[in-house]
Parts: C-alpha cells; sequence; structure tokens
C-alpha cells in the first residue's frame, strides 16, 4: 500500500495537486464569488457570513477607504465620492456616458482619449480602477477561504457587453492581479448552474432549446441556448448594456420627482434620497399591493398598478429584444422548451409575469437569480483550471454585435455578422494608395448600423512597416481574430514581401498597454516587498506549469516529433529552467527564461497541435486527442 | 496553418453539394471538443493561440457548408470560380422579371393593411423559389455543368437576399 505524501508546509506538493480556481460575477450592483467544495458550487462569503458584496467603493483623499456594505454606507453622505453601478461606464467613452444619461451624479473628467474619469477626494480614478478594487476584494476573499494563493478566475459579462466592455472587464481583472481563466457570458452562466443540459439525458440525443432571460441591475441579456449533453450551444443573443433595474428605479424616482413638485437639478444627495426611496417602494410592492412613502417630510402612496404604468414600458422593451433573438436564432416563440429568469431584477413578479406571457409557459427560477451565475462560472472555472475533466463539457458562445470597418464616405463594412460562433477569424486584403506608402490607418467599430458614426468605435489601428512599393502593388492581408472571450486580436502582413506589420493599436476607449503597467507598476509600489515576492511566487507557479506540461509532452510526443539533438536541446532548456525554479530569486530573471523556453518550443507544440488534428481528421481515434 | 486541403476534409466528408448534416453536426462538436480554446485554457500563450486559429477555422468551415449558400459558393471557388462576388448576375431573364416582380409585392405588402398576413404568402413563395433554384443548382453542379452552376448561383444570392429581406420587414413590424 502506498503511503500519503505529506509536503512540508509553504512547499507546493507534486504535480496534479488541486488548484484554487474561482468564478467572479461582477455586477452592476452587487458582486460574488463562488468556488467548487465536494463536488458543489459554493459561493464564498465575507467574514460576516454574506454572500454578496455590493459594487461599491469610497474613496478618501489617501485612495480607497472602503469596498463594499461599509462603503454603501456613505452613498447617501458622501455620494460624489461613493462610486457605484461603475459597471454601466465600463469599455464607454465619456460622451456615451452624457448620452446614456447614467443617472449618476459624479462629477466626470476626461483624459486625453475621451475615456471618463471621475473626480473623486483622491482624484480621478477609471472605471477600471473602481471594478479592479471590487475584483481585488473578491480575490481576498477567495484567498482567505483557501488559505492560498488565486490560480485562475473565470469572469461573468453580459451576453451583449461589445468588445470594449469585454476588454475593460479583463483589464480590470490584470489590475487587480487575477489570472482570467475565461471571460463567460452570464447567461451561459446560468445555464450551466441549472446543469440544463444533464436533464432529461435518458435520450443521448435529446436537444433543448432555452432561453435565460437576465435582466440584471445595469444590463439585460437574453440568450437562446441549445442544449444536448455537455454541449452548450448559443444559438442568438441580444439585449440591451444599458438597462436594467436602476432603469426601473429611475423611472420610479423620475415619479417621485414629479409627485414632490421637485424641479430643477437635483442635488447628488437627494437624487441618492429618491433613488433609495424608488428601491424600497419596488421591493415593497413585490409582496403588497400598495406601500407608503416618506421622503423628504412628505407621504406619498404607490400602488401596485400605478408601478406596472411606470415600469411596462421598459420591460416592453427586453421583450421586442427576446422577439429579436428568437428570430436571429431561427426559432418561433412556441419551439423553446424552457426559459430560465436570472438576475436580481427577475425578482419583481411583474418581470415574471410578461415573460411568462411571451413564451407561454412558467418561467423557471429555483436557483437564486442573485447566486446563480457566480455558481455556473465557479464550475467552468473548474473545468478549465485542470481540476475536473472537460471530456463532456463543451460551451459554443457568439458575438453578440457585428464586427466592421470603416470605409470611405463613413461607411461601415462588415466582417463578422452578430450571432457568428466564436473564436472566428476573417482576413481582407487592402492595397496603398499613395506611391511609397508604408502605412496605414484601419477603424474597428461594432454594431448593427450602416453608418459609422452609428456604430460603437473600438480602436484605431495603425499598420507601420509597410515595404514601399507603387501605389497599389503592396497587397496587405489584414487578419482580425476575436477569440472565446469575444476578444479581437488584429494583425497585417504584406503578402508579396511576407513582411509583417507592426500595429499599434488606440482603443477608443479603453487603457492601452502601457498604461495598465505603468497603473500595475503604481500599485506596486505602494507595498514593493510584498508585490515581488507574490510576483516570484507567480513566476514560479508558471515555471511548475511550463515544467510538468512540457515533460508530459515530451514523455508522449518527444521520440517521434523531435529529432535528438532537438529532443536533447529541449531537454537542456527544461533543466535550466528547473535549476532556476529552485535558486532564483529575481522574478523577471524567471520570466525571462520562462519565456525563452516557451518560444524554443514553440516548434514542436505546433508539431504536436498537427498531429492531433491529424489524429482527429483521420477519424482514427478522437478520444486519443483529447487526452492531449 | 491549414489544417485540411478544404473544408469538406476537415470534417472527412466527401466534396458534394449533398450534405449529410447529422454527421457534419456530429463531427463538428468531436472537433470543437478537441480543439475548442477551452481546452488549452491551462496551456502556454502560443499553445492557447494555435488553438484558437484551429478552432476558427474548424467554425468557419461548419458555417460555409451548413448553409446551402455559402456551400454553393465554396463549391464553385473549389473549381476556381471567383464566387463570392455580388456583381455577378445572372442571365435567366425570366428569372429577373419574377425578382422584379417579388420585389414589387414586397414594396405593396408592406402598404398593405394587414402587412403580416400579406407577407406570409409572399414569404411562402419565396421560399419555395429558393427551394427551386437550389435544386437547379444541384442538377447543374452534379452534372459537372460549372458554367451554368455559377449562372444559378447568382439566382441563389438573389433568392437569399429576398428572403433575408421578407425576414427584416417581419422583425421591423413585430417590433411596432
Amino acid at each position: 500500500m502506498a503511503l500519503l505524501q505529506i509536503s512540508e508546509p509553504g512547499q507546493s506538493p507534486q504535480p496534479h495537486q488541486r488548484k484554487h480556481a474561482v468564478g467572479i460575477d461582477l455586477g452592476t450592483t452587487n458582486s460574488l464569488v463562488a468556488t467548487i467544495r465536494s463536488g458543489s458550487a459554493d459561493i464564498l462569503p465575507d467574514e460576516q457570513g454574506r454572500n454578496l458584496l455590493p459594487s461599491v467603493v469610497h474613496y478618501e483623499a489617501e485612495g480607497v477607504s472602503c469596498v463594499g456594505y461599509e462603503a454603501a454606507e456613505h452613498s447617501s453622505s458622501d455620494p460624489l465620492n461613493t462610486l457605484l453601478s461603475i459597471k454601466r461606464l465600463m469599455g464607454r467613452g465619456l460622451e456615451d456616458v452624457k448620452r446614456l444619461g447614467t443617472g449618476l451624479p459624479y462629477n466626470f473628467a476626461a483624459d486625453e482619449g475621451g475615456m471618463p474619469k471621475i473626480k473623486t477626494a483622491h482624484g480621478p480614478v477609471s472605471p477600471i480602477q473602481v471594478s479592479a478594487e471590487i475584483l481585488r476584494k473578491l480575490a481576498g476573499r477567495a484567498e482567505l477561504a483557501f488559505d492560498g494563493m488565486l490560480d485562475g478566475a473565470v469572469i461573468t459579462v453580459p451576453a451583449y457587453f461589445d468588445e470594449a466592455q469585454r476588454q475593460a472587464t479583463k483589464d480590470a481583472a490584470t489590475l487587480a492581479g487575477i489570472k482570467v481563466l475565461r471571460l463567460l457570458n452570464e447567461p451561459t452562466a446560468a445555464a450551466i448552474a441549472y446543469g440544463l443540459d444533464a436533464e432529461e439525458a435518458e435520450d443521448e440525443n435529446a436537444q433543448r432549446l432555452i432561453a435565460v432571460y437576465d435582466l440584471g441591475g445595469g444590463t439585460f441579456d437574453i440568450s437562446i441556448l441549445r442544449l444536448s449533453k455537455g454541449v452548450f450551444e448559443v444559438l442568438a443573443t441580444g439585449g440591451d448594456s444599458a438597462l436594467g433595474g436602476d432603469d426601473l428605479d429611475h423611472a420610479i424616482a423620475n415619479w417621485l420627482c414629479a409627485e414632490l413638485g421637485m424641479t430643477g437639478d437635483l442635488d447628488p444627495v437627494e437624487q441618492r434620497v429618491l433613488l433609495e426611496a424608488a428601491k424600497c417602494a419596488k421591493e415593497e410592492l413585490t409582496e403588497s399591493d400598495q406601500v407608503e412613502l416618506d421622503i423628504l417630510d412628505t407621504t406619498l402612496d404607490l400602488t401596485k398598478d400605478q408601478l406596472h404604468e411606470l415600469v411596462d414600458g421598459l420591460i416592453d422593451q427586453t421583450l421586442s429584444a427576446c422577439k429579436r433573438a428568437i428570430r436571429d436564432a431561427g426559432l418561433k416563440t412556441n419551439e423553446i422548451d424552457e426559459v430560465v429568469l436570472v438576475g436580481g431584477s427577475t425578482r419583481m413578479p411583474r418581470v415574471g409575469q410578461k415573460v411568462g406571457e411571451l413564451f407561454d409557459r412558467q418561467p423557471k427560477c429555483s436557483l437564486d437569480p442573485d447566486l446563480v451565475v457566480a455558481m455556473g462560472a465557479a464550475k467552468q472555472a473548474e473545468v478549465l483550471i485542470g481540476n475536473k475533466s472537460a471530456d463532456d463539457m463543451l460551451l459554443l458562445d457568439v458575438i453578440p454585435l457585428s464586427l466592421g470597418i470603416e470605409t470611405m464616405g463613413g461607411l461601415t463594412e462588415k466582417l463578422i455578422h452578430r450571432n457568428t460562433t466564436i473564436p472566428v477569424a476573417k482576413a481582407q486584403e487592402f492595397t496603398t494608395f499613395k506611391d511609397g506608402q508604408t502605412a496605414m490607418s484601419i477603424h474597428v467599430v461594432q454594431g448593427e448600423r450602416e453608418l459609422i458614426s452609428d456604430c460603437r468605435s473600438l480602436a484605431r489601428f495603425e499598420l507601420r512597416g509597410i515595404p514601399p512599393m507603387v501605389a497599389g502593388s503592396a497587397k496587405i492581408q489584414v487578419s482580425y481574430q476575436v477569440d472565446a472571450d469575444g476578444l479581437l486580436n488584429v494583425s497585417a502582413r504584406e503578402l508579396s514581401s511576407g513582411v509583417e506589420s507592426s500595429i499599434e493599436v488606440k482603443p477608443s476607449f479603453g487603457l492601452t498597454d502601457n498604461e495598465i503597467t505603468q497603473m500595475l507598476q503604481d500599485s506596486f509600489s505602494h507595498a514593493r516587498d510584498d508585490m515581488r515576492l507574490r510576483a516570484l511566487r507567480e513566476q514560479q507557479v508558471e515555471a511548475d506549469r511550463m515544467l510538468e506540461d512540457l515533460r508530459a509532452a515530451i514523455e508522449k510526443d518527444g521520440e517521434t516529433l523531435l529529432d535528438a539533438s532537438e529532443l536533447n536541446c529541449l531537454q537542456v532548456a527544461l533543466d535550466e529552467l528547473q535549476a532556476l525554479r529552485d535558486s532564483c530569486d529575481d522574478h523577471r530573471q524567471l520570466a525571462n527564461q520562462i519565456e525563452s523556453v516557451g518560444k524554443s518550443s514553440e516548434d514542436f507544440a505546433a508539431r504536436r497541435m498537427d498531429a492531433s488534428i491529424k489524429q482527429a481528421l483521420a477519424g482514427l481515434s478522437l478520444d486519443e486527442a483529447l487526452d492531449k | 496553418m491549414s489544417i485540411a486541403n478544404n473544408f469538406f476534409e476537415i470534417f472527412s466528408l466527401p466534396i458534394a453539394w449533398e450534405i449529410d448534416e447529422s454527421a457534419l453536426n456530429q463531427k463538428f462538436r468531436a472537433l470543437q471538443l478537441a480543439f475548442h480554446p477551452d481546452r488549452y485554457a491551462n496551456k502556454n500563450d502560443f499553445e492557447k493561440r494555435l488553438a484558437v486559429q484551429t478552432a476558427s477555422t474548424i467554425n468557419q468551415a461548419y458555417e460555409t457548408l451548413s448553409s446551402p449558400l455559402l456551400r454553393a459558393q465554396y463549391l464553385l471557388e473549389l473549381e476556381g470560380f471567383d464566387a463570392n462576388q455580388e456583381s455577378h448576375i445572372t442571365s435567366d431573364g425570366q428569372f429577373l422579371m419574377q425578382q422584379m416582380l417579388l420585389r414589387e409585392a414586397l414594396g405593396e405588402a408592406k402598404e398593405s393593411a394587414n402587412p403580416k398576413d400579406a407577407l406570409v404568402s409572399l414569404s411562402i413563395e419565396a421560399q419555395q423559389t429558393a427551394a427551386k433554384i437550389q435544386t437547379e443548382f444541384a442538377q447543374h453542379f452534379n452534372a459537372k455543368d460549372y458554367n451554368l452552376a455559377f449562372d444559378t448561383l447568382a439566382k441563389m444570392q438573389f433568392a437569399c437576399k429576398f428572403v433575408k429581406d421578407i425576414c427584416s420587414l417581419e422583425a421591423e413590424l413585430e417590433e411596432l
């Protein structure tokens, strides 16, 4: 009988140890973190046992004073320094924010790029930084629960988030020092949490069509999925990334405002008081038919019928989006087998009632609509980090909005249509307009409209290093690659010379890589030693992963795919990496070595990929290809 | 990196207009189970990139072969035609006349007292036309009359566009 191996405290046990992965629901109103423990998804509560973390950050002159419940307590007394509903500003430009009229009482300042920054006592902060504070707090909860470092996280985003909003979310995670395994769409996460694919599994080939209706605090999503055992295939998605429970509150607050005879601009404190009263009224009216409100020394009555009048228009907007998504999926409403309600705002009975009427069936809401997204994300994180075999789970998601480029006359040319399964790639050929031209600029947008000005500007890509040639003779192939997270990557190459162009990305409403690096360094300088230790630990984990990976690959394919000298080179490189990993305490040196081993193993990786594709294509043994 | 000589080969299917949809679906899923980037979440950046490229190709191949119009276009591309251009117009005068009448009918349906009902019958007619053209394409293509097939493809593009326009009009009416 084998003896149990127990490693010394603080030292990492050998390969295949359980890794710490979480699912994070970064919400407009509340955020959560969940993980898998003994096979089921558990929300990780704070020390007081509370599951939710209000998505609120309070700033003082010295910086962040608190996040979550404590921060929320400042919302009425110090509204300008208490930042909430920040998700509504993610990936948005200052102009968007003004146009959308988020009803947020902040003082905005634009940076050079037109990206909104919020003026606080601490100075201007970007929505990405605020979100990073919330993520950091959640990661802290997780590390406390694990009593160890977090290895990776799945972070959920509204399915209808555009590329800029997704990128902003990922940047926030980078700032918070979290490794993102995947950005997962919220409705897909909910479908996973419900395990809807496994239901009625008697018939192996059974397919079911599901609509996930997700009304959160600030966003609305509808996704139509086709489920068969283990496969979650999104057929169409739709929504509004600026419509949510907040808007229902605003509709009620506006009514209150009119009833109270308040005119002109309200000060931030009054705004907050009205919104709080509106929220209370909405919640009270789930149980009773009438509510009495005391606001600013006046008493008002609001009945359920009056409430419905105020909110029905907004709910109808969501139903229109549902109809469009069903049509995009090539289906009819009566073909949908099941409707699932997700998001805190679906607690309002009127929402469930109207959704039920549209689909002509009782919606399902057996799991807590506030928790379900985080639970699904935790399940996916467990698979992606490698703790759980993934043999039978597959998520096929789509791009929610068409991707296009600007052409002559301010028009859009669509490259990738909405609801195309991702990852997806498209290539386009351009030529030069002038003799000796060495650079060109491509403006990428997202949206359905014909005019550039009606679409969301994502980024301008400047290609440089085109070899000088006569006008019209260069052939520049530009490739647009959208990955499984819905993020865009653009590369370009001049075909006749094979020269790769360098591309500089200027995100329209996001941070450049340099800005992120700068922000990271700024946050490091606070606690330099601590961060250095953490960075070293991260690189050690990375080195271990690479060593484990490559050794397994060599054992499996080394003799068939590499010749003796190649094999020897790789072995030597691995031994050097191992030696450095065990002795070195400079994280940069270790990172460099990891990168160099990564580079020198690229050929091997490409050959292995080729081999497994050939194997799969031959249809000989798909199971073996899976077992890479 | 190209993973196969053509899209049909990816799914081990013969190059043909007729396609075994259930085999296509089944093989698509099996391939994505193996090569979807989620399977490579724990690998290094280079391997992740390879997986994204491979999965993209599989998706593109699946989309192309699943859609009759794209499949027809692709088949002719394999035969050396530049099939992805909208400027190519059929020389079939009768067909063009019929399309003009259909377009007029669409305009009238929009203005009629009950546009939704008018669209239903028009939509059925459009779909029947589309099916008929597909049969025509199959005959020409299977007989290796690629020039005739190419001409039919232009009709197919017409008919598909018309079905799509009806759909978006239906959508507009629904959202009013």
